[in-house]
């Protein structure tokens, strides 16, 4: 049973660290702050796997239940800021390419 | 009663926003700095008495929350710049409905910080770590001009990736320690096997809190977020908001709860060191107000985490009480920079040169901001980076000691350029002397204030600041 | 096992199609159908409550979100898109190389640590957990909220200026 679960955890953590590759490749090159939002959201799904993984083995899966419904809701929050925060850069440089994004130097 | 801390702003904002017109305004900016005061009172009252004692006043609730010495300290700094902040709100904003959010939003980020001091859990921890930072997106980005939403964006990137490596690293704490409260995890630590898991959860966590604290080479957001911040938001951020998501946090973990071997501590000592270097030469380059103080702030953060490496308890003594003084002579700073911004609208510091004599409350009180952020005596400053490099000798790291002890030298520098050009210098033409507005010379001379008195009085009140270190070290 | 290994792979497939994608359109449903596979994986894992959830919000709530955003923010023309999409193409390739690379680095390394798990206490529910031991969990969510709804009203009122 713990072999089992060992195996488990391992193969869950190699798709879980690929997921975070795949995000954090999905921020640093895009032209478009949506899809740097997307690749956003991809990392937070790989550390939500992470957590239910976690609880899973252990056997507290109230525990991982618990965390993931408040982390999903502080999510919503931070994609609707986040979502405004385009909008007004869409208003003001006519384009969300996050290249453009540097006027300020130094 | 530690719950009151939390439950009474958020009463405050429920009734603020209850739909009667006479409410807005005057009387919410006068309600809020009333709570703030109160906030800063009560702590340094129970402080000072030594009666530590605590009866559950909210019987309906039961939270988890814990008080020592050190969340006294700390309840108090937050009153005291948010206070500051409240008032730098009432000269600059003039629009009365943004004066408004913007005390709604300060009253959020106050309930963040002050449930972050009081929380015993891991995952509140990291629950409340993002309700301020929405509230500081917000906050930044409240004004919508372009700089503004720039360093929001910027900030708000960084801060989730953050976010992302310390939800791992919770992850990674339920498969060891069994739970995400402090003690599970504080047992974790001193358990039998020598986990893998353990240290890389450890280090995960960390990573996050460096990013959100600003040092080098993970500052990639914060002289933008700073310097594009309306001026009262630039104080709470530089002020409280900052250090208290980050190095606050890096502290309690670092000495309460995870167990840091020497290498871990030995790379925090590094990026302390590191940070105070880089960020010092690049403060000398700036031609900008606020980015200097932006890139002076990073460099003093660098300082406390050169002293959290150490983990001696003088020189834990030393990075709590750095701690105080930067949160309280950087928040005067930059209520100086929201006063010039606000006469003579820009912070351009060549610009600022041309204009004539600057506010007389504004210049002396930045001159005693910046001697107190430089550590000259007998400022309040003075005696925390003393008592940082005094701790580093002691502990045999002379090398780290002696670069303190020359970053002194090069923060002088800068910033006794910044206060020839901008505030002592001769005037092209003869311009009529300007007046400071009367809410934000209010705040100067109280910030100003407190910094002389904590460093003329620092031998009497000692046992305050050396106190908290027997409930940390525990 | 064969079943949670099959969807795993789906869901890596799913995100770096998403990732790569040339249409943004495309780029949100794919990221509507990540969620949707990763609340079966949920599921499996004994975690109905929160694939619910996952489900509900993270398949439906922010790919509307994400669509709102997008159909405010569209402007340049057909052709320019094209152009931006080829090149776009031929940047990406790189990602489906490192992920096979990484995958295959990753299992090289069969010795999974061996960890000690702590003993299994009761098994709780969800609903107690939330609400009688997480009561400052709870109060967080409330004040993010009142924290959004203040961020909704600073970008999205329009008020006269």
């Amino acid at each position: 049973m713990i072999q089992e679960n060992m195996q488990l955890l391992w193969y869950f953590g190699i798709f879980a660290i690929l997921l975070f590759i795949t995000g954090f490749y999905c921020i640093l090159a895009s032209f478009n702050m949506v899809r740097a939002l997307i690749g956003l959201e991809i990392l937070i799904k790989a550390a939500t796997l992470l957590i239910i993984l976690a609880g899973y083995i252990v056997g507290k899966t109230a525990l991982a239940q618990a965390i993931v419904i408040t982390l999903i809701v502080i999510e919503i929050v931070v994609m609707v800021v986040a979502g405004g925060v385009i909008l007004w850069a869409f208003r003001h440089n006519d384009t969300i390419d996050p290249r453009n994004l540097s006027n300020m130097k130094g | 009663m530690p719950s009151l801390f939390i439950l009474v702003p958020l009463l405050l904002i429920v009734i603020l926003n209850l739909p009667m017109k006479r409410l807005r305004g005057n009387i919410a900016l006068f309600t809020a700095l009333v709570l703030c005061i109160v906030q800063s009172l009560l702590s340094l009252i129970y402080l000072l008495f030594k009666s530590v004692h605590f009866d559950p006043v909210v019987p309906f609730f039961t939270f988890a929350l814990s008080i020592d010495r050190l969340t006294l300290i700390l309840l108090c700094t937050i009153g005291i710049v948010s206070f500051a902040s409240l008032l730098v709100a009432h000269s600059t904003i003039v629009n009365p409905r943004q004066k408004f959010i913007f005390i709604n939003l300060l009253l959020i980020a106050l309930i963040g910080m002050n449930t972050i001091v009081l929380v015993t859990d891991l995952f509140s921890l990291y629950v409340f770590i993002e309700i301020t930072a929405v509230a500081s997106f917000v906050l930044i980005a409240i004004d919508k001009d372009l700089h503004a939403i720039e360093g929001t964006f910027k900030y708000l990137m960084l801060s989730s990736v953050a976010t992302v490596f310390m939800l791992s690293s919770i992850a990674f704490f339920i498969l060891v320690a069994g739970g995400t409260s402090f003690s599970d995890v504080h047992n974790s630590f001193s358990g039998t096997s020598d986990n893998p898991f353990t240290k890389i959860a450890a280090g995960l966590f960390l990573c996050g809190l460096l990013i959100k604290s600003g040092l080098v080479p993970f500052h990639g957001w914060l002289p933008d977020a700073y310097s594009a911040a309306p001026g009262p938001v630039s104080v709470l951020l530089a002020g409280i908001v900052t250090k208290i998501t980050g190095i606050y946090t890096l502290l309690r973990l670092s000495t309460s709860v995870f167990v840091l071997n020497e290498s871990m501590q030995n790379m925090l000592m590094f990026i302390g060191a590191l940070s105070i270097v880089l960020a010092a030469l690049a403060a000398v380059t700036q031609s900008d107000f606020k980015r200097m103080l932006a890139y002076s702030s990073i460099s003093q953060v660098g300082y406390i985490a050169l002293a959290l490496g150490c983990a001696t308890p003088l020189a834990l003594a030393g990075a709590v009480f750095h701690f105080f003084n930067h949160a309280i002579a950087k928040s005067l700073l930059f209520v100086n920079a929201a006063s010039l911004e606000k006469r003579f609208a820009t912070t351009d510091m060549n610009k600022l040169r041309s204009f004539g004599a600057k506010p007389l409350v504004t210049s002396v009180t930045s001159l005693i901001g910046f001697l107190s952020a430089a550590g000259m005596p007998p400022l309040a400053g003075f005696w925390s980076k003393l008592i940082i490099v005094i701790a580093l000798f002691s502990a045999g790291k002379t090398i780290y000691a002696s670069v303190a002890l020359l970053a002194t030298i090069l923060t002088l520098t800068y910033f006794l350029s910044l206060q020839t050009k901008v505030f002592f210098c001769k005037a092209q033409t003869v311009q009529p002397t300007v007046s400071s507005l009367p809410a934000i010379a209010v705040a100067e001379i109280i910030l100003a204030a407190i910094a002389v008195l904590i460093g003329v009085c620092f031998p009497f009140v000692a046992y305050i600041w050396f106190l908290p270190l027997k409930e940390i070290l525990h | 096992m064969i079943m949670n290994l099959t969807l795993l792979v789906c869901l890596l497939l799913v995100a770096i199609w998403t990732v790569m994608t040339t249409r943004l359109i495309h780029a949100v449903i794919g990221l509507a159908i990540t969620s949707v596979t990763l609340a079966i994986i949920m599921n499996h894992l004994n975690s109905p409550l929160a694939a619910v959830f996952e489900l509900s919000v993270c398949a439906g709530l922010i790919p509307v979100i994400f669509i709102t955003t997008v159909s405010f923010t569209q402007r340049i023309s057909k052709k320019q898109l094209r152009v931006r999409e080829k090149e776009r193409f031929i940047k990406f390739w790189y990602l489906p190389v490192i992920i096979v690379v990484a995958g295959l680095l990753l299992a090289l390394f069969t010795h999974a640590p061996q960890i000690t798990v702590p003993p299994a206490g009761a098994e709780e529910n969800v609903r107690n957990v939330l609400w009688n031991l997480r009561h400052i969990d709870l109060l967080g969510q409330v004040i993010v909220l009142l924290a959004g709804a203040f961020g909704v009203v600073v970008f999205f009122k329009e008020s006269g200026k």
